[in-house]
């Protein structure tokens, strides 16, 4: 078969003495290979003499040998106890009552740790005082898992031991004790009967001691006027519970304000009983959670909220001012009038203006109208900084009057609005320790860094509110060589030999408890005693009124605020937190200005869509009192037109990897504290990309997705009216859509049929059942890049939709009345017109997650049968099954099924905590750590309600109503979400599935979901 | 009012050198004493938790005892019987000894009669010898029998093979001489030549079709038994870092099994006992003493010989930090690594309590004769079909159980069964063991 055929390569094989010939002979390419672009390190390949055949047997080699070893099982090690802890029974969780103290958040908690180690953060249900965790309090588990925690004490850059921390903090006390100069402690706002007893032995031995409170994001006008009103420098607390009529100026109570937990008070009164429910005002110029919530929203820039304010006041008390307010604007405020004057005292009024006069002013109207809401007897204590002497701490120590600063848990080089000229003073101060969980920008800026523990690790009391106690248990041993602030003062003052928790135990026995034992209130986690009524003091209310009607508006307001994600920033490096996208806008790993449509236009703004569906935006510059921000715009429906909503907390770059730098720093722009701000805004140049998981904004007229009615047609029409049921035709009939189906129903008639039910009224859309849902369930953390992909891996997400119209109801007709393909009522343009928000919206929320379907598409068209149904209403997913063809999820009429695009544990790709061992103690053992290639979705707890059967089943009994939850409904304070079996008649979810409000989604698919839903009653029947 | 002997040091070193003396004689007061072989059964029933001969435990040792105390019988009666009154009384001896072992309470004895302590002392004095081990003789009686039958049918064997072997030469034989008296009659034998039986068969298409098609099945359905294998661990029984044996603990001393895997009951991990667990049972369980019979002739092939077993729990004892000599923790501990030999997948979900608590399954159901495996190996394949397997055959156990009253009556009557199957209550769902 020899064949002499010659084949010529080239023409220099014609000369048989040509170099390239041999050269060729050698080589097979002729040019060189880009190896270097597929095969990183160019050095190391340059010195190989590696050829592309020793490669493949080398691929081959290892290919064989990967596999044969693959067919051996590794060797696992168990290693048990040396001694047991008598409490701790492997596999079993324990829980234990804490309190949450950051400065920031302040919330009784059950931590649930397994093996000795927190896992998550649960509700404490017996607490009548902030027992409710927000979304970050869930988070703040993960935060103790933080791999770039200090974890040890430091000079500069070099570790230290605490001894030497409290020889040089000792000798420095001892050395300026009579000196004029002060030595200055930095602290949050600790509420805390035990730590401020502390502080004064502290001052008692070292009279130069100053304690200075600094709370990040200031309260500092309503803590004056309630001093100045009643005597005591605090926060009014409000229950909205007890209130018919709210009208809030400003006060976004169901975020941030005035250290937030008023949700669940206010979900009580929003869901209709007896035909009746609050009516909510709210005035205000950003877009919050209150305003997105509210009956009725009125936008209005800081100015003009003063002036609404003055002639609300005037209105009330019969008395007159003048104030140039638009007419709309005047309309609202008699509409509020009326209602306050028509509920009396069940009516409150509340405002978030950072202004004196106005807080004054809320308090006369409360008094004047004697609001039950109102709780005079217990103000809360969890704010106390004042600016004055936080301006005069950076003035002290430029002069030369601070001869030491030791801060604790705050970050002043951080979040003072003067931040620069503090660090610059801080040569000034001789000595500088600051105690700090994290290297954050103060910890770079001082001498000593003192490693802080975790609150998990720390004991510690809280009077929350005036006579209502917490108490703060350890429920892990420090991880690391950390301390707490008050162990290090109790070493300072001379008494190392006592710890801080026989310290808390003497005070607390001595001074707080009584007819309780100590060990019964560490076991609740609180303890309240009656307090007295604090007296009114009759005020000038005439002369605030006077200066808040003169206010005058400004060209562009700027209205700083925090995210219910972030907060004042201290849980910066929280992943869990950082992917939570933001209730309103829905975008997640940034902050960014929010602009309105019109001023947007005139500035030039422009929100578009990339390609691959992500969202961008323009960027804008800000200017106020001559510092300057560049940050991205989003065009916000609902906010003010002249106003610019920024989000506090963004922009940390100390000590943080670089996925986790995002957003910009707008403290600098929170200038004396003001929460408005004079601002100049200009068109930046570029544009940002945003990780945004929702794009399509409104509901386009399908008010069948939330249903929604208004109390007075739900008071006054059947069900039928306001609750239709989808009509389908079925033989030329028109049938309910409900009663037609493909397949035979299945008989789950016997033992448990989970149900889970969502209230619309109820829920505020705070989030918190998101964190929750991520910490039980092991959710990944897939960071900005993929979440603006889509590739989010919530497992339950809230919607939030706005209407194109003024309201969803005419959202609905418009969408009706549409004929023909074009002209003014053509479904053309008119679905294009409906994909815009109008300009100040009605905001409607929806959590959806797996609706665990009776008939459900996704079964049935997987091919390996990897999800399946249950008899108990769970939808099931096998992971282990899961091939990966996703037809489920295109299936899913939901779109709720989530797809492990990659392996999100282990990863460097993906350097979050689950890349870590430390981050890695906070997974829920209980729950499959999925892999790359499967299809994953909420289980609804199948771990919780399996283990819930299963304690009934070692202890012979039937379960009681109530004990079925999921993570979801346990960690929803505002009871908008209710979990239970269907088959147990007396359950609260029986009678809720019973409910005229109830509706499933998509109830014309035929799916006949497990989680159900109770239409939306908003009160918009005025006075 | 008390008597009080010895205030004297002197006397009292004097005393101690008597008893000393005494010591030779002592066996024959023994004796007179009390029946040592009763006293060593009272010794094992009370004493034996606290004290050994020889050997400080929680108590002294016990060996001279009544030498000790100058034969003061009645002090030592009184102090058996109860000997809290005593140290209350403030008697020196008592107070002595109380505090030298950490004032730790010895129980009191009150219902040993006097022949009963009398007895014991007889017994602490001259402990009878252990009896002589004669099992050497006997077990290789036992070899030597079992090897006359394995020689029986190597004989049968052989013999048969032998038989078979003439048969064959005598066919040979009577075909040669066949073919001799032909060729001497000159007869041509003839032999037709025909195609050899390899070659038709390759020729033949159809059949190399169905053996390659038989072929391939084969190898397949063996493929798929070998992969099938992959990762079921079944007899894996690794080395571990200290001897346990279950036979041992749950065989010969019938220790529950719960009793160590406490957490079986309550949890989804049955849990490996703490070393402190151990030492309840071993500070006073010091060696390993062995069956009377001595080592079995299989457990001296493996080397289990009692010194083996006793070097295991001082592997313990360095393990916990335990000094034998004070009979106290060192504080120096040094975990031990056990090798995981049940290990699920993490994938599956599997709950001991539910399975031993509320299904009543005995451990064995599972992990097979644990009480007779030396060292522990896997018993079942923990395979998914096994699981299932079990869950289709075992019936729910309702027994006083409210949580399943009126389930298993409505579902019972649904299916028509007197008693449910675990997989008719919903035990073959996915999402009940993959989560």
């Amino acid at each position: 078969m020899a064949s002499n055929k010659v084949y010529w390569k080239n023409e220099a094989e014609l000369n048989p003495n040509d170099s390239i010939v041999e050269t060729l002979r050698h080589n097979e390419f002729v040019e060189k290979l880009p190896v270097d672009r597929f095969m990183g390190d160019k050095e190391t390949l340059s010195e190989t003499s590696t050829n592309r055949r020793d490669f493949l047997k080398f691929v081959g080699f290892s290919t064989a040998a990967a596999s044969l070893a693959a067919c051996e099982g590794p060797v696992v090690k168990s290693i048990p106890y040396v001694v047991q802890p008598e409490e701790i029974i492997p596999g079993i969780a324990n829980y234990y009552a804490t309190t949450i103290a950051n400065g920031f958040d302040f919330a009784s908690i059950l931590v649930k740790t397994r093996e000795g180690r927190p896992i998550k953060v649960e509700n404490n249900k017996e607490a009548s005082v902030k027992g409710v965790a927000n979304a970050r309090v869930q988070a703040s588990v993960l935060s103790l898992y933080d791999s770039t925690r200090l974890q040890g004490p430091r000079k500069g850059s070099e570790s230290i031991s605490w001894d030497d921390l409290d020889v040089a903090v000792i000798s420095h006390l001892e050395a300026t004790k009579s000196d004029s100069k002060s030595v200055v402690l930095l602290t949050p706002t600790y509420a805390s009967p035990s730590t401020a007893k502390l502080i004064a032995e502290l001052q008692d031995k070292y009279p130069q001691v100053k304690h200075i409170a600094y709370d990040a994001v200031s309260s500092d006008a309503a803590l004056n006027a309630y001093e100045e009103v009643y005597g005591e420098r605090a926060l009014a607390d409000y229950n909205f519970a007890k209130a018919e009529v709210i009208v809030s100026i400003g006060a976004d109570f169901l975020g941030d304000w005035q250290g937030g937990g008023y949700d669940s008070g206010y979900a009580q009164g929003r869901v209709p009983k007896h035909g009746k429910m609050s009516k909510h005002y709210q005035v205000e110029a950003n877009m919050t959670l209150s305003g997105a919530n509210a009956d009725k929203r009125v936008m209005a820039s800081s100015a003009a909220q003063k002036q609404m304010l003055a002639a609300l006041y005037a209105n009330l008390t019969d008395t007159s001012v003048s104030v140039s307010l638009s007419d709309a604007q005047q309309a609202s405020v008699e509409a509020m009038a009326n209602a306050v004057k028509k509920a009396g005292s069940k009516a409150v009024v509340v405002t978030g203006l950072d202004c004196q006069h106005s807080q004054k002013v809320v308090l006369a109207i409360n008094n004047f109208i004697k609001s039950e809401a109102f709780d005079a007897s217990a103000p809360r204590y969890i704010r106390s900084s004042s600016n004055a002497e936080l301006s005069a701490l950076v003035a002290d120590m430029n002069a030369g009057k601070v001869s030491a600063l030791i801060t604790d848990g705050v970050n002043p080089s951080y979040s003072l609005p003067n931040a620069a000229d503090f660090n610059a003073a801080l040569s000034n101060v001789s000595l500088t320790v600051a105690f700090s969980q994290l290297a954050n920008e103060t910890v770079e800026a001082f001498q000593y860094a003192a490693a802080a523990s975790h609150y998990l690790e720390s004991w510690g009391d809280v009077e929350i509110k005036k006579g209502h106690f917490a108490l703060q248990q350890p429920t892990i041993k420090e991880l690391f060589d950390t301390r707490q602030i008050q162990t290090s003062i109790l070493t300072w003052i001379g008494q190392s030999d006592v710890s801080y928790f026989d310290y808390i135990k003497t005070n607390w026995s001595k001074s707080i408890l009584s007819g309780v034992s100590f060990n019964e209130a560490l076991h609740d986690g609180v303890y309240s005693k009656s307090t007295s009524v604090a007296k009114y003091k009759s005020i000038d209310a005439s002369n605030a009124v006077a200066q808040i009607a003169s206010a005058t508006a400004s060209d562009f307001e700027l209205h700083l605020y925090t995210k219910t994600a972030m907060g004042d920033g201290q849980e910066f490096n929280n992943p869990w937190l950082q992917e939570l996208p933001d209730p309103i806008t829905r975008v997640s790993w940034d902050n960014y200005a929010t602009v309105s449509k019109v001023d947007a236009l005139d500035l030039g703004v422009v929100n578009e869509n990339d390609a691959n569906g992500g969202l961008d935006g323009s960027y804008i510059n800000l200017t106020v009192g001559g510092v300057s921000l560049s940050v991205p715009a989003i065009i916000q429906p609902g906010q003010a037109p002249g106003t610019i909503g920024l989000a506090l907390g963004y922009g940390k770059t100390a000590g943080l990897k670089s996925e986790m730098q995002v957003g910009a720093n707008a403290y600098p722009l929170y200038q004396n504290f003001a929460s408005s701000q004079e601002v100049s805004v200009s068109l930046g140049s570029g544009m940002h990309e945003f990780a945004c998981v929702q794009l399509q904004n409104t509901l386009m007229g399908r008010g069948d997705i939330i249903k929604e009615t208004t109390l007075e047609v739900f008071n006054t029409k059947e069900a039928a009216h306001w609750n239709q049921v989808p009509m389908v035709s079925l033989d030329h009939q028109e049938v309910e859509a409900t009663s037609v189906s493909l397949w035979d129903d299945f008989d789950r008639s016997i033992g448990h049929h989970f149900n889970l039910s969502i209230d619309l009224n109820a829920c505020t859309g705070c989030g918190a059942c998101v964190i929750a849902c991520h910490a039980e369930n092991n959710v990944p953390v897939v960071g900005k890049s993929e979440i603006r992909k889509s590739r989010d891996m919530h497992w339950l997400r809230i919607d939030r939709y706005y209407s194109s119209e003024e309201n969803f109801e005419a959202d609905n007709q418009k969408k009706e009345n549409f004929s023909g393909l074009f002209g003014d009522e053509g479904s053309l343009g008119g679905f294009r017109s409906m994909e815009d928000p109008t300009e100040n919206p009605q905001v409607a929320f929806q959590p959806v997650m797996c609706q665990h379907c009776n008939h459900a598409p996704c079964e049935t068209v997987c091919p390996v049968a990897a999800t399946s149904h249950s008899r108990q209403g769970q939808n099931h997913m096998a992971y282990n099954r899961c091939v990966g063809t996703r037809y489920c999820a295109n299936n899913c009429p939901y779109k709720v099924r989530r797809f492990n695009w990659f392996l999100y544990n282990n990863n460097d790709e993906f350097d979050f905590h689950m890349n870590n061992d430390l981050g890695k103690m906070v997974i829920n053992p209980d729950v499959t750590v999925r892999s790359r290639g499967v299809m994953e979705k909420c289980s609804m707890c199948i771990q919780m309600t399996q283990k819930t059967i299963l304690d009934a089943k070692r202890e012979g009994r039937v379960i009681k109503d109530g004990e079925f939850q999921t993570a979801c409904s346990s960690a929803c304070g505002n009871g908008a979400m209710v979990f239970g079996d269907i088959n147990d008649a007396e359950s609260k979810i029986t009678a809720l599935k019973e409910d005229d409000r109830m509706y499933h989604l998509l109830e014309h698919v035929g799916t006949k979901p497990n989680v159900m839903y109770q239409v939306k009653v908003r009160n918009t029947s005025e006075a | 009012m008390k008597q009080v002997l010895y205030r004297n040091p002197i006397t009292f070193f004097f005393g101690a050198l008597m008893a000393l003396l005494m010591l030779a004689p002592a066996s024959v007061q023994a004796q007179e004493l009390g029946d040592a072989a009763k006293g060593k059964q009272l010794f094992n029933q009370n004493c034996a938790a606290c004290h050994a001969l020889n050997r400080k435990m929680t108590g002294p040792a016990l060996a001279g005892v009544y030498d000790k105390y100058e034969g003061d019988l009645e002090w030592l009666s009184k102090w058996i019987r109860n000997n809290q009154s005593l140290i209350k009384a403030g008697d020196d001896r008592a107070l002595a000894i109380y505090n030298e072992y950490n004032q730790a309470q010895m129980n009191a004895f009150p219902t040993l009669s006097d022949q009963d302590i009398k007895d014991i002392l007889a017994y602490t004095q001259a402990p009878p010898p252990a009896p002589v081990q004669a099992t050497a003789v006997a077990t290789s009686g036992a070899v030597a029998s079992s090897n006359q039958t394995g020689v029986s049918s190597d004989v049968l064997l052989g013999a048969l093979a032998l038989v078979l072997g003439l048969l064959l030469l005598m066919l040979y034989l009577v075909t040669k001489t066949l073919k001799r008296f032909a060729n001497a009659n000159g007869i041509e034998v003839e032999v037709t030549k025909r195609k050899p039986l390899w070659k038709a068969y390759a020729e033949n298409q159809f059949l190399i079709l169905v053996t390659v098609i038989v072929l391939l099945l084969a190898s397949a359905y063996h493929m798929y038994g070998y992969f099938m294998q992959v990762g079921v661990d079944q007899g894996y029984a690794p080395i571990q870092s200290i001897h346990f044996s279950h036979k041992i603990h749950a065989g010969d001393n019938k220790i529950d099994c719960k009793f160590c895997h406490s957490s079986a009951r309550s949890s989804k991990h049955s849990g490996i006992p703490s070393l402190e667990n151990c030492m309840n049972c071993h500070k006073s369980i010091y060696e390993y003493k062995g069956n009377p019979e001595g080592p079995s002739a299989e457990d001296l092939a493996n080397g289990y010989t009692n010194e083996f077993y006793t070097g295991e729990i001082k592997k313990l004892y360095a393990a916990v930090g335990w000094d034998e000599e004070s009979m106290q923790y060192t504080g120096e501990s040094q975990p031990v690594e056990w090798v995981r030999v049940h290990k699920l997948p993490d994938l599956a979900y599997f709950n001991h309590s539910q399975h031993v608590t509320v299904a009543g399954v005995e451990c064995q159901t599972c992990h097979g004769p644990v009480e007779t495996m030396e060292i522990l190996q896997q018993h079942a394949p923990l395979t998914m079909g096994w699981c299932i397997n079990c869950h289709r055959q075992t019936n729910v156990n309702v027994k006083d159980n409210k949580y399943y009253e009126s389930i298993h009556k409505a579902l019972s009557e649904k299916y028509g069964v007197e008693e449910l199957t675990a997989a008719q209550m919903g035990g073959l769902e996915c999402g009940k063991c993959h989560y």
